[in-house]
């Protein structure tokens, strides 16, 4: 057996599920273990039916996974629900004070009467429950403590209590799942999710405002931003509505403030109108986008990769813009830092996609913290009288003043403008303002190159080529792990400007080249088409609006590349 | 000697527009205070929506945002609480301020960002060539209600009064020398203040005369600038004589002061507490 553990606790909205996902995963993390943790929640906040996934293994994880080897039920739909995760010997935990089960695989708990008797709150059961997992996998109960009082505070005291009792009653009643090995003497790696190493990424790249409406799955960053918000060295402001936020950033930006805007795509369609002031006025700003699933309203605690094309070809009329997307945390902390360093340096919006996946999942994953810092953008020398805030360059990028540092005025504008940022509406000065911004896209389309604007994984001399962008990439690695064939897999970062020749490279020396998308029709497949004149052999699709799955993902693979 | 506040760009503006004054005002204004030493010209910042009233932008030699329709109250918002040195006075139309922008506007109020709203209420939409706005009179024909618009208009004193601005005042470019005192006040005024200029366009809405006949100064005849009920009831005056000047004032904390508490949102360091908030993620 593995030394791994799959966890799902299932339950009802308000019964605690999201925190003991938190938790579970923290106490993991802390044993020196590499741990995933994935929350489905509805959109509601009370009743439905919310469950936490948690898996853990000495190996790298990088996914949630299907099969469970222990279920702890609040409910009866989280009995029906999961159920069929168990194979033989696993366990089915429930709370028999207020289900009956008599599958092989159930171990009747009384978690309602537990916390009674303790005098606890109903929430509290998922205290009891983390004991009893803690028991069956051997983990340390002076951990448990430890994580429980960091994350509950005063109210820890009690949740600890329940816990313990949870941890002598599956002593008493269940035989273990594993013991499982501890590595010795691993430095523990930080546990967090996409949306917390945006965050921190943008911060330690100077980041100096956010403002953001809230949105899931993009409202986490608002909520940790606000949070450590002297820590980060924030200002954080919640305006009215997102067409209030980008504008209010624009403004900040203007100012000389780094600033950065949250949203997933129905706000982002909001914005669209001063997107495209961002980049006549050439004011530097980044835009994170949190996809979920649409069209519309869609359903919004579900994931999906279905706004890339939204995001290539967001905004009215002609300006250069980039977009990215990493897939994972540590990439989100990097290319966070990095977005904004881009936004400034070349004067643009810089789009960040993410997907509720990677902004809300968590994981162990380590972080080189100094790997970001502030890139100095191009700021006019001693700007006086003559400064002339859109000046004619060669490179397109006219040197930064800030309003009221000097006696430089400073006129930036959203119509099209001479060099003085006054309006012109003179053919000649038209074409050359474009031709300005335009002469931007040379240095980006450099500047992005040096920066490993793709990653490839696995066997490089393999024929087989998966290309898949994303959050995706979590769930092809494990599947990579689960085929017992080599394959190869290529994951642009950048999708705006796109690494055209080396994705060609890549296809071109595959046999086979899939491309792996949680969309219906193939974004990326569309782009690859557009961008280098080459159609991958094929398109795996999942549009569920749940993430990909490892098991079920190495299947399809499977079949695809026979 | 006064700073040249002229710019190179020809303007365009109907000859007789109400604009004009608003300019003259405008400058008269920033110079005066300049000049006074209690705002440094390069810490002045504009800003400006879209229509006839936003090309003020191009003739003032000042800092400024050349924004979008009905987005001023949040563009100038954001420059505000970046850098609360810096002054900053937003200019709007009818259209933008109470149509288009209407939210940006009533939660800026709300508020309190220390800046200043001013509104060229023309009453009609004139750079898109003449239709009805929040504020035409019911029965206005214009060219997308040739039968007479049948909407009722918003009084947009009433609208700021009732979202908590913290200086709500109205002028007319008839009384240049009224409305330089208004703009000058408003900006020195620590919070959102608004000036709702009655502001004639000669081509598509003439009131100049209608308006010369009827406009009063308010605080002349002893308006208590601190009461809400009696401003909210001058405010109500349309018809005989119609009340320009202050209506009402409060002086409160401003959203920047207690958001940014004291610090400088732009900051050259970089996340000083990063390791402490990555040990919480241990």
């Amino acid at each position: 057996m593995k030394n791994e553990a799959n966890i799902v606790i299932g339950g009802k909205a308000g019964d605690g599920i999201r925190a003991a996902g938190e938790v579970l995963g923290e106490i993991f993390n802390r044993h020196g273990l590499f741990t995933f943790v994935r929350e489905d929640y509805q959109s509601l906040i009370r009743g439905g039916h919310n469950y936490s996934q948690i898996r853990a293994s000495s190996d790298r994880v990088w996914s949630q996974y299907s099969p469970a080897d222990v279920v702890v039920a609040m409910d009866e739909r989280s009995i029906d629900n999961h159920e069929d995760r168990l194979g033989e010997d696993d366990k089915l935990i429930f709370d028999s004070d207020k289900v009956d089960y008599d599958g092989e695989a159930g171990r009747p708990m009384p978690l309602s009467s537990m916390v009674e008797k303790e005098e606890g709150i109903e929430v509290m059961r998922n205290s009891v429950a983390i004991g009893a997992i803690a028991h069956l996998y051997g983990l340390d109960l002076g951990i448990v403590e430890g994580v429980m009082e960091k994350n509950y505070g005063k109210k820890a005291e009690k949740n600890v209590l329940l816990a313990e009792k949870g941890y002598e009653y599956s002593e008493e009643n269940f035989e273990k799942v594993i013991e499982i090995e501890f590595p010795e003497d691993k430095e523990i790696v930080p546990f967090l999710t996409g949306n917390q190493a945006i965050s921190l990424g943008a911060s330690k790249a100077g980041l100096d405002m956010y403002i953001a409406y809230p949105m899931t799955p993009s409202t986490s960053i608002l909520h940790f931003t606000a949070n450590y918000r002297d820590e980060l060295g924030l200002t954080v402001v919640q305006p009215e509505n997102e067409i209030g936020v980008i504008n209010m950033a624009l403004g900040s930006a203007y100012a000389g403030a780094r600033s950065m805007v949250g949203t997933s795509g129905g706000g982002f369609a909001l914005m669209q109108e001063a997107l495209s002031m961002s980049g006549i006025s050439e004011t530097p700003l980044l835009i994170i986008e949190c996809q979920r699933a649409g069209p519309s309203t869609g359903v919004p605690t579900y994931t999906s990769q279905a706004d890339l094309k939204f995001a290539l070809n967001s905004a009215h009329g002609e300006f250069p813009s980039i977009v990215l997307a990493p897939g994972d945390p540590a990439e989100a902390y990097y290319r966070a830092g990095e977005a904004l360093n881009l936004a400034w340096i070349h004067q643009i919006p810089v789009i960040l996609l993410s997907d509720k996946h990677l902004s809300e999942s968590r994981m162990s994953i380590e972080i080189d913290f100094d790997g970001v810092s502030p890139e100095a953008e191009k700021r006019a020398e001693s700007p006086g009288e003559d400064y002339k805030r859109y000046r004619f360059t060669e490179d397109g990028i006219s040197p930064l003043a800030r309003p009221g540092t000097s006696d430089a005025m400073v006129k930036v504008t959203s119509y099209e403008h001479d060099e003085y940022g006054y309006t012109t509406e003179d053919p000649e000065g038209i074409v050359a303002m474009q031709d300005k911004r335009k002469r931007k896209w040379e240095g980006i389309e450099e500047d992005v190159k040096n920066r490993n604007p793709l990653k490839v994984h696995g066997e490089d001399d393999s024929k087989d080529l998966i290309l898949a962008w994303g959050s995706t990439k979590g769930a092809v690695l494990e599947a990579m792990e689960i085929l017992d064939f080599p394959v190869k897999f290529v994951q642009p970062i950048y999708l705006k400007p796109f690494p055209s020749e080396k994705v060609l490279e890549h296809i071109e020396s595959a046999e086979r080249a899939i491309c792996v998308e949680a969309n219906s029709t193939g974004q990326l497949a569309d782009l690859i088409r557009k961008e280098v004149l080459e159609d991958v052999d094929e398109r795996i699709l999942k549009y569920d609006m749940r993430p990909f799955d490892p098991p079920e993902l190495a299947e399809r693979l499977r079949e695809a590349f026979k | 000697m006064s700073p040249d506040l002229d710019t190179p760009v020809e303007n365009t503006w109907c000859p007789g527009c109400g604009d004009f004054g608003i300019l003259q005002a405008v400058k008269m204004a920033f110079n005066e205070l300049h000049e006074a030493d209690e705002v440094r010209l390069e810490n002045l910042v504009i800003s400006s929506g879209i229509g006839c009233h936003a090309k003020i932008f191009d003739y003032v030699k000042v800092n400024g945002f050349y924004s979008i329709h009905g987005r001023v109250p949040a563009t100038i918002s954001g420059i505000k609480i970046a850098n609360p040195e810096l002054e900053v006075v937003g200019f709007s139309g009818d259209g933008d301020a109470y149509n288009e922008g209407v939210s940006h506007l009533i939660h800026a109020a709300r508020r309190n960002v220390d800046s200043t709203m001013i509104v060229h209420d023309n009453r009609v939409f004139a750079l898109t060539t003449g239709q009805f706005t929040p504020t035409s009179p019911k029965g206005f024909k214009g060219k997308s209600t040739p039968g007479g618009s049948i909407e009722r208009p918003l009084n947009p004193i009433h609208l700021m009064l009732a979202n908590d601005a913290s200086f709500v005042a109205r002028g007319f470019p008839g009384k240049l020398v009224h409305l330089k005192g208004l703009i000058k006040d408003a900006i020195r005024h620590p919070g959102f203040s608004i000036i709702n200029v009655l502001q004639p366009c000669v081509t598509f809405y003439n009131l100049w005369e209608y308006y010369k006949e009827r406009v009063y100064d308010l605080n002349e005849r002893g308006h208590d600038t601190s009461d809400l009920q009696e401003a909210w009831k001058k405010s109500e005056e349309n018809d005989d004589e119609i009340p320009i000047g202050v209506f009402y004032k409060e002086e409160r904390e401003t959203f920047e002061g207690l958001i940014t508490d004291g610090k400088r949102p732009i900051q050259s360091g970089t996340a000083p507490g990063l390791d402490e908030v990555v040990e919480r993620l241990l």
